[in-house]
């Protein structure tokens, strides 16, 4: 990685002012610049970051496979670029016909029966799977307050539930799974749904998942799947058969979307038929060969986002599913063999498997054992030319090390990568602590830049 | 089998891929009825076909409002395509992450001098969602369960925010506009008000005295929306009192049939502890470095307390912002910003020409209703099979109303090719 003491925008030398004169606002501290200063200089910070193009980057939860060039291609065309979202039907049915076909490969992949394409992310599929759930159980007229979660899911899992205006109710794990005596102690009529990822951020695979359902489905509660783990498990099961009755998706981990430094990403939400009259509007529908728009859902939550979602990442999901068909088995398999593998080498060398056993597409591994901290095994992979792992995460386990290779790791990458931290546990602590040494900056003090404040270049000139 | 496969399934002591599945059990296996995979070349020629379909801003010339076709240079899509920025993910990792961070940081630098405020996140999805968050932050602060906001805003945009806000139960009370086409602007005892700037009918509300007076009196926090290429010649938001701004960030970020689209939100630095998303803060001492910071208020620390639950954002699209802003430089946006009000000032004036009528007689920027001299919807669908696209009917707010929204790309050109059709139209259609 490149090391530049590079300049912010506003400290490169400007080009002449221009005299431009009849205009409210005086003061405006953006700087002219001529062009070619402005490309260095992103292109010098570009070789600051590590993304997927750069080396392996494991991060756990997150599914960083590659990203097709092809996608981009096609995403880079007038005929979405230049079109308006509320152009008349007529000029819009290419998208249309996009969102329409989608929808439909979603439901297949997942089992459900209708897909919402307007979520512009994961956490805002579970906002909006949860809203849905709330108008059922209103539309009932039940008032259900309660939302269940295990303590090993996502942080946006509470937190979605939390928005949408439910109370949270958090269940211990028991063996890195749910705990059938723990769920059956908290479930009652008060329960709105019980969210859930499988396999779970541990990258165990909920095997009393038919159970789980059972028992939910006895109290009138729905099943909701977190869908950030489905690279694990397409073409070999699917949540419908599980028995769930919502689901959210991430294009960007599972169908290969970029994740572009944090978004676009993009949360599909699919539900099984006795919800699809809850579903954003509008809705998609064909006849004959035409496709149009759909407003008359009296019993539709409205709108999550101010169009239709995120279309030119839907488009580029559309492309991938396109271009894998019914291979997408083979993703899912080769994703939950690079896994297995790799967490094979690992404990081979040393690194300690909390509940051990199979995994699917990602496991967590603990340093704990060998008392160094995940951090500094983290930092130092850095010096390697790795992306660190997920760390910290799932909660339930201390000094955790989150891990998920996806498919796209070649058996040298995951050798490579073994052996870095098979090297880096053996290393003196001195080393760990002070690195990274390779990187643009040395090791960065988090908590003295939230004590510091300094949140623009505004800041920067006072300090 | 592969060869490499085979020592992978050794290695782990297993003989095939299938005993790595056998915690899932056999009751709820599930293939995929998919078709057979395609070659790169096959989906692209497909996809390209289905595309076909659209018409483009260059085919079928559109004054639609809200999101607009603007020119972008070609050096942001350069730099928004780089793949280091592209293919990474959040920047949890900061010394492997500089270059973003630095981007994401001068992104908020950019946001805090157009909108006057002293903290931006670094995305909402869009300015509806980026409203929702507004009030749910102001009634965290304020703790009352209502918020103020005027009854002419777009539509899609007030059923996210009923969405948004039905969790936390705050009430929406809808002011009405006057014969203006502004909001009398009196808070009670809200947790927000909220106002737009321009408004929903393009205009320009430059009451900020009384605005000003307005929020002092009420103790309310001042939410204000706006468009960011207004900013470069208007006054900003702080500059009337505003403690939390909003926006479409579409600078640099094109229209993509609505979607991803970028939500700016920025507000007062007493207020950034209960900001929702992502934040980039720097260190200079020593060498400048950045990282993501505040986490403890985000959804993977704090959970079901949390001030939100985003997590991915649209933090690509605030590079092209910010990219877009850097290439134009002060002048360039301000020329820009200039050339949309003057385009839009030229469309309306040729549309009263042909017997439109302006219901408001105040500024406005590069939006404004016109009253159409016919049924709007005849108009505007005689004038689509001219290939026009006309703007939007605002029907339910004025009768017969339709709001344009005019750019840099309607060059006066194109405007007087439109206008002759329209009176066409008109000509032609006008009795039914």
């Amino acid at each position: 990685m490149a090391r530049y003491d590079e300049k912010l925008l506003i400290e490169i030398e400007e080009r002449e002012e221009e005299k431009i004169e009849g205009i409210e606002r005086k003061e405006l501290n953006i700087p002219n610049l001529a062009e070619r200063e402005v490309i260095r200089h992103f292109i010098h910070l570009s070789q600051m970051n590590y993304g997927v193009d750069t080396g392996f980057y494991p991060l756990g939860s997150c599914t960083m496979k590659y990203n097709p060039r092809i996608l981009e291609k096609i995403a880079r065309n007038e005929k979405i670029n230049y079109v308006h979202p509320l152009q008349s039907e007529k000029n819009i049915q290419g998208c249309l016909e996009i969102i329409y076909k989608l929808e439909k490969m979603l439901c297949e992949i997942t089992g459900m029966d209708a897909f919402t394409l307007q979520p512009c992310a994961g956490a805002h599929g579970e906002l909006t799977g949860l809203l849905i759930a709330r108008a059922y159980f209103e539309k009932k007229g039940e008032r259900r307050k309660e939302v269940i979660v295990p303590d090993s899911a996502h942080g946006t899992n509470p937190a979605s539930a939390k928005m949408a205006g439910f109370d949270v109710i958090e269940i211990p794990s028991k063996q890195g799974m749910v705990d059938m005596e723990a769920l059956r102690s908290v479930l009652s009529d008060d329960t709105a749904v019980f969210m859930l990822t499988n396999p779970n951020t541990l990258g165990i695979f909920e095997k009393n998942i038919v159970e789980i359902a059972r028992e939910v489905k006895k109290k009138g509660a729905l099943l909701y799947y977190d869908g950030a783990n489905l690279n694990a498990i397409m073409g070999i099961t699917n949540p419908a058969i599980m028995g769930f009755d919502i689901v959210h998706l991430n294009l960007h981990k599972t169908f290969a979307t970029p994740h572009g430094g944090g978004g676009p990403g993009s949360g599909p939400v699919g539900v099984k038929s006795f919800l699809e009259r809850f579903l954003p509007v509008p809705r998609v529908r064909e006849k004959n060969g035409k496709y149009f728009f759909d407003y008359e859902m009296p019993d539709s939550i409205g709108k999550v986002s101010y169009f239709y979602g995120n279309f030119s990442v839907l488009l580029k999901a559309y492309a991938y599913i396109t271009m894998k068909g019914k291979k997408l088995e083979e993703v899912s398999k080769k994703a939950v063999l690079n896994s297995n593998y790799l967490m094979e080498k690992l404990r081979k060398a040393g690194v300690e498997v909390p509940f051990y056993g199979r995994r699917m597409h990602e496991f967590v591994v603990s340093t704990k054992n060998l008392n160094i901290r995940a951090m500094d095994v983290a930092k130092r992979l850095l010096d390697y030319g790795f992306h660190p792992p997920t760390v910290y995460f799932p909660l339930i386990v201390e000094e955790a090390m989150m891990i998920e290779p996806t498919e796209d790791a070649t058996k040298e990458t995951l050798d490579n990568f073994s052996n870095a931290i098979e090297k880096i546990i053996k290393e003196p602590s001195e080393i760990l602590k002070n690195a990274p040494q390779n990187m643009p900056v040395k090791r960065v003090d988090e908590a003295k830049i939230a004590k510091k404040m300094i949140l623009s270049w505004k800041d920067l000139k006072k300090s | 089998m592969q060869k490499t496969m085979k020592k992978m399934l050794d290695f782990i002591g297993i003989k095939s891929i299938e005993e790595l599945f056998e915690d899932i059990p056999k009751e709820i296996r599930r293939g995929l009825n998919l078709p057979e995979p395609k070659e790169e070349m096959e989906v692209e020629e497909e996809i390209k076909k289905i595309l076909e379909k659209n018409k483009s801003f260059f085919e079928v010339l559109s004054f639609l409002p809200i999101i607009k076709p603007h020119y972008i240079p070609p050096a942001v899509e350069e730099i928004v395509s780089r793949e280091e920025f592209y293919t990474s993910y959040t920047p949890y990792q900061p010394e492997a992450s500089q270059g973003l961070l630095q981007a994401l940081f001068e992104y908020q630098s950019v946001v805090c001098e157009l909108t006057g405020m002293d903290a931006a996140n670094i995305s909402m999805y869009d300015a509806a969602t980026a409203l929702g968050e507004a009030c749910l932050m102001a009634e965290r602060i304020k703790g009352r369960k209502k918020v103020i906001i005027p009854s002419n805003i777009f539509w899609h945009k007030k059923s996210v925010l009923k969405n948004y806000v039905k969790g936390a139960g705050i009430e929406i009370i809808e002011k009405k506009y006057n014969e203006e086409g502004l909001v009398e602007i009196d808070g009670g005892q809200a947790d927000a008000i909220y106002i737009e700037n321009p408004n929903f009918f393009g205009i320009i509300d430059d009451r900020y005295k009384e605005i000003l007076e307005m929020k002092e009196k009420n103790d309310a926090l001042l939410i204000v929306g706006v468009d960011p290429l207004y900013l470069a010649i208007f006054n900003p938001p702080s500059f009337y009192g505003a403690d939390i701004v909003i926006g479409n960030g579409y600078l640099g970020n094109h229209m993509n049939f609505g979607g991803p689209m970028l939500g700016i939100f920025a507000c007062r630095k007493e207020f950034v502890r209960q900001m929702p998303g992502k934040i980039i803060g720097a260190n200079d001492e020593e060498k400048l470095c950045f990282s993501m910071t505040l986490q403890t208020r985000e959804q993977h620390i704090r959970r079901g307390k949390a001030t939100s639950n985003i997590c991915s954002n649209e933090a690509l699209l605030c590079i092209s912002f910010l990219a877009y802003v850097s290439i134009l430089g002060r002048d360039g946006l301000r020329k820009i910003a200039i050339k949309n009000m003057e385009n839009a000032q030229y469309m309306a004036k040729k549309l009263e020409k042909i017997g439109f009528k302006l219901p408001f007689k105040r500024k406005f920027f590069n939006e404004f209703v016109s009253i159409c001299p016919m049924n709007a919807k005849i108009f505007n669908s005689k004038l689509l099979e001219k290939g026009i696209e006309s703007g939007l009917i605002i029907d339910e707010y004025v009768r017969n109303g339709i709001l344009f929204g005019v750019t840099e790309m309607h060059s006066k050109n194109l405007i007087d090719e439109c206008i002759e059709k329209m009176k066409e139209v008109i000509e032609n259609d006008g009795k039914i």
